[in-house]
């Protein structure tokens, strides 16, 4: 611990039992033998190996890139006692299974899962194995570290493509029978489950020799390249991906447009909500009460079923529209008062409360009640019915645009910056002449009238609307898209949307694990990049000034 | 902290008085109506009034763990809720082998003893953990960061709780002590709800003591004035806050318990609609403030209790107990427009003048 | 970034294009379906789907039932010589879950037949999408009576169901009350899904019909705790019975709470198969005496339920049953295989082409198979379910509960 030469083992000892305690809470909650069916390579090693081996090697690795002065043969020593406590952890709890049934109380606990971590060779074996792979794990680690940093990076982007492609083996196959002749081929690289050999041998090779080749141009962030852009650059830019986004359905089929609708009816709500939030500074808890009266408005105007009215779905979207919008203004009223917390509890009230009325028996004769409303009118251009998820896509795409261009133009004008005054300071925004109420009430309205539309279009793509979706976790889900993405950041919006609508729908494994998974993006994102994935250049300056005056806590 | 606006009426304070009056207004309409038609006895209105209170002693057990934190960190602790799962979700566990051992209708108390503090190390394990892992490091950041993390938190516990003791329902062994009721007079009181009702407002007044009158309550309340100058006193202020989310995961713990004698079935999604529940009640109380969780959540039970019969019945509304939470969030909204931070206002600390 | 991504794109297609000269050769076989044929080769497995709610607050009925498939396909081990390979998509209890799962599995043209959806409200969007793909479609929970009701625009060909249509066990529990019990004033208790109210508006119309009274229909909130108020109301309005058709975890809390509000400790009560489970036995404890629970008559096959059934599903998922469809899934699952290894040809070197329309004739044509839920036998717009209904009563400890009607 003195000198330079000899290393703290505390350290690496920490961080095998992390990596270890992961890998065990992992194989418990079940994940590990979930995935053990399916391969990322075909024969060689499944996604569920993955999961226990992973956690050991990246908190070894972790503590080894921390300790990097140590010498050579200090680094394998570290290493290797990292991965034998890790391993170790995980051979406790082989034991302890073979010895106590767990499985009273932790229902993964199965000898399944004993099988999977001894690698189907018995116990007394298994362990052995066990700890001997937690030995090349840590070796592993420290070679790694070891490495020149070119061959490192292309190793590393190697081993994650292969791992991603892999792991999206169904989801990649399924789209690419709609490639024709591409399609056969595609399918080659691919065994029933994961990557053939050949297969991801190519890929590693490819990947690897790609970003080995790529190594030391400069990299820029997406978000800064955008910006730095000069307009007409910008416009191009702008100009491609909105070709791209045009085609988008046709190459990817109705499985993509499917999810692409989903997005784009999560950046709507963003978007509105990120006013009401980003802009504002109004914590809105409540915002799916919006979406609900569009989507509802909708149902009510244009189903045969309640027999209230026949609209067609055009004419019944102003209506849907100005509802939103109203009701916006009078969630807005008796909230003018309240501040942060206050606010939020009384939206989130709000929200409930609309959910349970449309959900009553009482108003069940003009809202449908539990049975929800069916038969809800499709929107129709001429004798063309838009009915797929390719053409709805379409529709959303203009909705999109139109909302993205007004939200953009309001940003910088008057209301905008009004708006963010009173964020900043309401009582120094009031001191310079702002109309705190017609400000606030407007930013309510407005948020919701966004919302709104969403609501109309999501009607229109199912036909039917139930209560049950109106539940306070699509608040959730919009409020987690706005700031992951970077509150009041308008591109923002469309990042987080991608990152937490889009990545759970494309892992179809995942599906059971999906909360779990979310939440702990959630968590992990918000650890790394508080101010979000692509923040306001106003909030990030705000942040990085705040660092520095940062007192440090006393310990 | 004096604004103009409020020196002078202005027509958006006449709409929401008027709002708040057409609240009141249905309120006592529907009640006159409803005590006319003679539906419901007078004792049926006691036992309907002692229900609300065994339920608002539920959501005050939760509801002081919200409040505790966030009068220090003034952060909404979403994952409370789960904090609350975990802790008596792990003791159903306890309470089984209990039986096994056939201790616990022998030795009821100690098997009690035994279950709480199970429950409460898991709870306050996990509130710890928490705190460690998805607060700390952003304890500098905008406000609504460590809500998301929070969010993501508790999505995370309660699948990972799930994944541990699986989705179905894991039933708590009922106790012969606390079956059965007192009849004072006509009223029934049930023994589990005496003591929901009694837990809660014992729990309260440690919890109050604890922040009023010891050392560490003194250094939570100095961290909650300006976390700054504590640390400039002295206070270790990780230590303070590590202690706060300690004793929110033994009160959750505790609470847990309490609440499976009321409703003895656990479940991973146990915590999440009681949370909610508790949440709304320490904000009605005035957040931040103890014994305003407590008569916030007292006020909220009743209205959820009472409410549905006393206001909707006489107005020929069908099903008005499925309306119990649209009616709790109304009165939550006239109360707020009134009181905009609560009936006892937001203050850790005593109310200074 | 992009870069990179095409040139990576194109070397594999051109790498592809290589492996794909070596490809298999063509078949013989020729298909003459109207859907078309799924061509399962040497050594691949038979890819069935499921689309029910894997997550979320409802998520025990989908796992249930989901875990009742894969009992079935543990037990099975292979169809003609081909594995079986289950994957599947969250329909999330929601209209919305049930397009996007229908439209994700409707792109994949290996799929033979899908399990699901879990709930009604999912079905009416998906089962459109999974119809038009071609899939045979088996719901082990959707009740609803609209989607097996001929020339309904929710019934879809190719749609059939294990699970009890809500007319015939509404219809059932009246006439179990009125002329059986011979109670006249009864209440009914919903808790905002599907599922439950229709089942009550049935059981309402039934009794009303015979000449009962309603007294009063209530509606609580699934997640809720303390149902004391609702259930005083409807005290209020003296039922001799009460009828509520909802899921466990209410269920088992209305059951002992109603033992507690005064004027309902005589009232006799009664579920349907949403609360036919041992966790209802659990967590109601001693109230759970007497309660009534309708549910498919298990007499004729209770045995291999609790000797084959259950240890396998306890060995497979380390608890008991979550919820109460599993059965429903596991016998979904048996007629599939049967259908399968009825119409399937195959090849001399094991390649199993599956005609699609041939495999829905068959499961249409399902007569009195046995499975853990009694002699299925199909109607052709797809009602499976036995149709005699047994009516059990509860006592403390004791699942499953004494067979008592008809």
């Amino acid at each position: 611990m003195e000198t330079n030469t000899s290393f703290s083992w505390k350290e690496f000892v920490k961080a095998g039992l992390l990596g270890g305690a992961v890998a065990v809470l992992l194989s418990l909650v079940g994940m590990v033998a979930a995935f053990s069916g399916r391969y990322i390579v075909s024969g060689v090693f499944t996604m569920g190996q993955v999961l226990f081996i992973a956690p050991i090697l990246l908190s070894t690795y972790a503590a080894l890139r921390r300790n990097r002065q140590l010498t050579n043969s200090n680094l394998f020593m570290a290493g290797l006692l990292s991965g034998l406590v890790g391993s170790a952890i995980l051979a406790l709890l082989v034991l302890i299974g073979s010895m106590v049934n767990l499985r009273a109380m932790l229902i993964n606990a199965s000898p399944e899962l004993y099988g999977i971590l001894t690698f189907g060779r018995g116990t007394g074996l298994g362990i052995v194995i066990l700890l001997g792979l937690g030995l090349l794990i840590g070796a592993a680690a420290a070679g790694f570290l070891l490495l020149p940093d070119r061959i490192r990076h292309a190793l590393t982007q190697a081993i994650i493509w292969v791992l991603l492609i892999g792991l999206l083996r169904d989801l990649i196959v399924t789209v690419s029978f709609r490639w024709g002749p591409l399609s056969s081929i595609v399918r080659q690289l691919f065994a029933v489950s994961g990557l053939t050999i050949i297969g991801a041998l190519i890929l590693f090779l490819l990947v690897g020799g790609v970003s080995y080749w790529r190594w030391g141009r400069p990299k820029r962030d997406a978000a800064e390249s955008f910006n730095q852009q000069r307009p007409a650059a910008r416009w191009l830019t702008i100009g491609i991906t909105g070709l791209i986004l045009l085609f988008l359905p046709l190459i990817l089929g109705t499985f993509f447009s499917e999810i692409l609708d989903n997005v784009s009816m999560y950046i709507l709500m963003g978007l509105g909500l990120n006013i009401v939030v980003g802009f504002a500074g109004l914590l809105d808890l409540g915002y799916v009460a919006f979406f609900a009266i569009g989507a509802y408005t909708i149902g009510i105007l244009t189903s045969p079923e309640l027999g209230i009215a026949t609209m067609s779905w055009w004419e019944a979207l102003p209506f849907a529209l100005l509802a939103s919008f109203l009701a916006g203004f009078v969630l807005g009223l008796p909230v003018l008062k309240m501040r942060g917390d206050y606010l939020a509890i009384v939206t989130l009230g709000f929200g409930e409360i609309v959910r349970l009325l449309v959900l009553s028996d009482w108003l069940r004769p003009w809202l449908g009640g539990s049975q929800g409303i069916q038969r809800i009118a499709q929107p129709s251009i001429g004798p063309l019915v838009l009915n797929t998820q390719q053409e709805l896509y379409y529709l959303f795409l203009i909705g999109l645009g139109l909302v993205a261009f007004i939200a953009w133009r309001l940003k910088d004008s008057r209301l905008g910056r009004s708006w963010m005054a009173l964020r900043e300071d309401e009582d120094v925004a009031m001191a310079m002449g702002i109309n705190h109420v017609s400000t606030k009430l407007l930013a309510f309205a407005t948020g919701a009238l966004f919302s709104g539309l969403a609501g109309a279009i999501f009607a229109a793509k199912l036909t039917s609307v139930y209560p049950h979706s109106m539940n306070f976790l699509v608040s959730i889900n919009v409020l987690s898209l706005i700031i992951i993405g970077g509150m009041g950041s308008i591109p923002g919006v469309f990042i987080g949307a991608l990152v937490l609508i889009a990545a759970p729908d494309l892992l179809r494994e995942f599906a059971e694990f999906r909360y779990l998974v979310y939440g702990a993006l959630l968590v992990v994102m918000m650890l790394t990049r508080p101010e979000g994935l692509w923040p306001e250049k106003r909030r990030q300056l705000e942040l990085h000034e705040e660092e520095p005056a940062v007192v440090p806590a006393a310990d | 902290m004096l604004r103009n606006w409020t020196q002078r009426v202005t027509l958006t304070d006449i709409i929401v008085w008027a709002l708040g009056i057409l609240i009141l207004i249905g309120v006592i309409w529907g009640s006159i109506v409803t005590l006319n038609t003679g539906k419901y006895s007078t004792s049926t209105w006691i036992d309907l009034t002692i229900t609300g209170l065994a339920l608002g002693g539920v959501y005050a057990l939760i509801a002081l763990g919200y409040t505790l934190v966030y009068g220090i960190l003034r952060m909404i602790n979403f994952a409370h809720s789960e904090v609350f799962m975990s802790g008596p979700f792990t003791a159903t566990f306890a309470a089984q082998a209990l039986i096994a051992l056939g201790w616990w209708n022998t030795y009821p108390i100690l098997s009690l003893v035994i279950v709480m503090l199970v429950s409460a190390a898991v709870s306050a394990s996990i509130a710890i953990l928490l705190e460690r892992i998805a607060y700390r490091p952003l304890r500098h950041a905008p406000r609504l960061v460590p809500l998301i993390t929070a969010i993501g938190a508790s999505f995370f516990l309660q699948y990972t709780f799930r994944g541990l003791y699986g989705s179905g329902l894991k039933p708590f062994p009922d106790m012969e002590i606390f079956s059965g009721f007192w009849l004072i007079g006509t009223v029934r009181i049930f023994k589990t709800q005496a003591v929901a009702i009694l837990g809660a407002f014992i729990m309260m007044l440690v919890l109050y003591t604890i922040v009023q009158r010891t050392k560490i309550g003194k250094a939570m309340r100095s961290v909650s004035e300006d976390k700054e100058v504590a640390a400039l006193m002295g206070i270790n202020v990780d230590r303070v806050i590590t202690t706060t989310f300690a004793l929110g995961g033994i009160s959750a713990g505790i609470a847990g318990i309490l609440y499976l004698l009321l409703f003895p079935v656990a479940h991973f999604f146990m915590g999440f609609f009681p949370g909610l529940k508790a949440f709304t009640a320490a904000v009605l109380g005035g957040i931040g403030n103890v014994p305003g969780a407590f008569l916030g959540a007292m006020v909220l039970g009743l209205l959820e209790s009472v409410g549905p019969s006393l206001f909707l019945d006489g107005l020929g509304i069908p099903a008005p107990n499925q309306l119990k939470d649209a009616i709790a969030f109304t009165i939550l909204v006239f109360i707020l427009i009134f009181r905009p931070s609560g009936l006892l206002g937001e203050r850790l600390t005593q109310a200074k003048a | 970034m992009f870069k990179r991504s095409y040139a990576l794109l194109a070397l594999l297609v051109i790498a592809g294009m290589a492996l794909a000269a070596c490809g298999p050769a063509a078949s013989a076989f020729e298909c003459t379906d109207a859907l078309g044929c799924v061509t399962v080769g040497p050594g691949e497995p038979i890819h069935l789907a499921y689309a029910m709610v894997i997550s979320g607050a409802d998520e025990t009925l989908g796992v249930d039932s989901r875990n009742g498939v894969e009992v079935a396909i543990s037990q099975k081990g292979q169809v003609l010589g081909h594995d079986i390979q289950l994957t599947g998509e969250d329909e999330g209890c929601s209209a919305e879950g049930g397009q996007a799962a229908g439209t994700k599995l409707a792109a994949d043209p290996t799929i033979v037949a899908v399990f699901g959806t879990s709930c009604s409200s999912a079905a009416r969007v998906a089962v459109p999408l999974l119809s038009q793909a071609g899939f045979a479609i088996i719901s082990a929970s959707n009740t609803a009576p609209d989607l097996t009701e001929a020339g309904n625009e929710n019934n879809h060909p190719g749609y059939l169901r294990t699970a009890h249509n809500d007319e015939i066990q509404g219809a059932a529990a009246a006439q179990f009350a009125f002329e059986e019990l011979g109670v006249t004033q009864a209440a009914t208790i919903h808790d905002g899904s599907l599922y439950a109210e229709k089942l009550q508006e049935v059981f309402a119309t039934t009794f009303e019909e015979m000449g009962g009274t309603i007294t009063t229909t209530e509606a609580v909130d699934p997640n809720g705790t303390d149902f004391k108020g609702a259930l005083t109301s409807i005290a209020a309005t003296e039922p001799e019975f009460i009828y509520m058709p909802i899921f466990v975890n209410a269920g088992s809390l209305i059951t002992r709470q109603a033992k507690e509000v005064p004027g309902l400790e005589e009232v006799r009560l009664m579920g349907a198969d949403g609360m036919f489970s041992p966790d209802l036995v659990e967590g109601a404890g001693d109230a759970v005496e007497g309660l009534f629970l309708s549910s498919p008559d298990l007499a004729s096959f209770g045995p291999e339920y609790q000797s084959t059934f259950l240890p396998k599903y306890e060995e497979m998922f380390g608890t008991e049953p979550i919820s109460v469809f599993h059965a429903h899934g596991y016998d979904a699952a048996n007629m599939v295989f049967a259908a399968i290894e009825q119409v399937a040809v195959q090849d001399p070197d094991g390649t199993l082409h599956i005609p699609r329309q041939a495999l829905r004739d068959a499961l249409y044509a399902t007569k009195d198979f046995k499975g853990l839920t009694g002699n299925l036998t199909c109607t052709p717009t797809g009602d499976c379910a036995d149709p005699k209904i047994a009516v059990y009563e509860s006592h403390p400890g004791q699942f499953p509960p004494d067979r008592i009607w008809p």
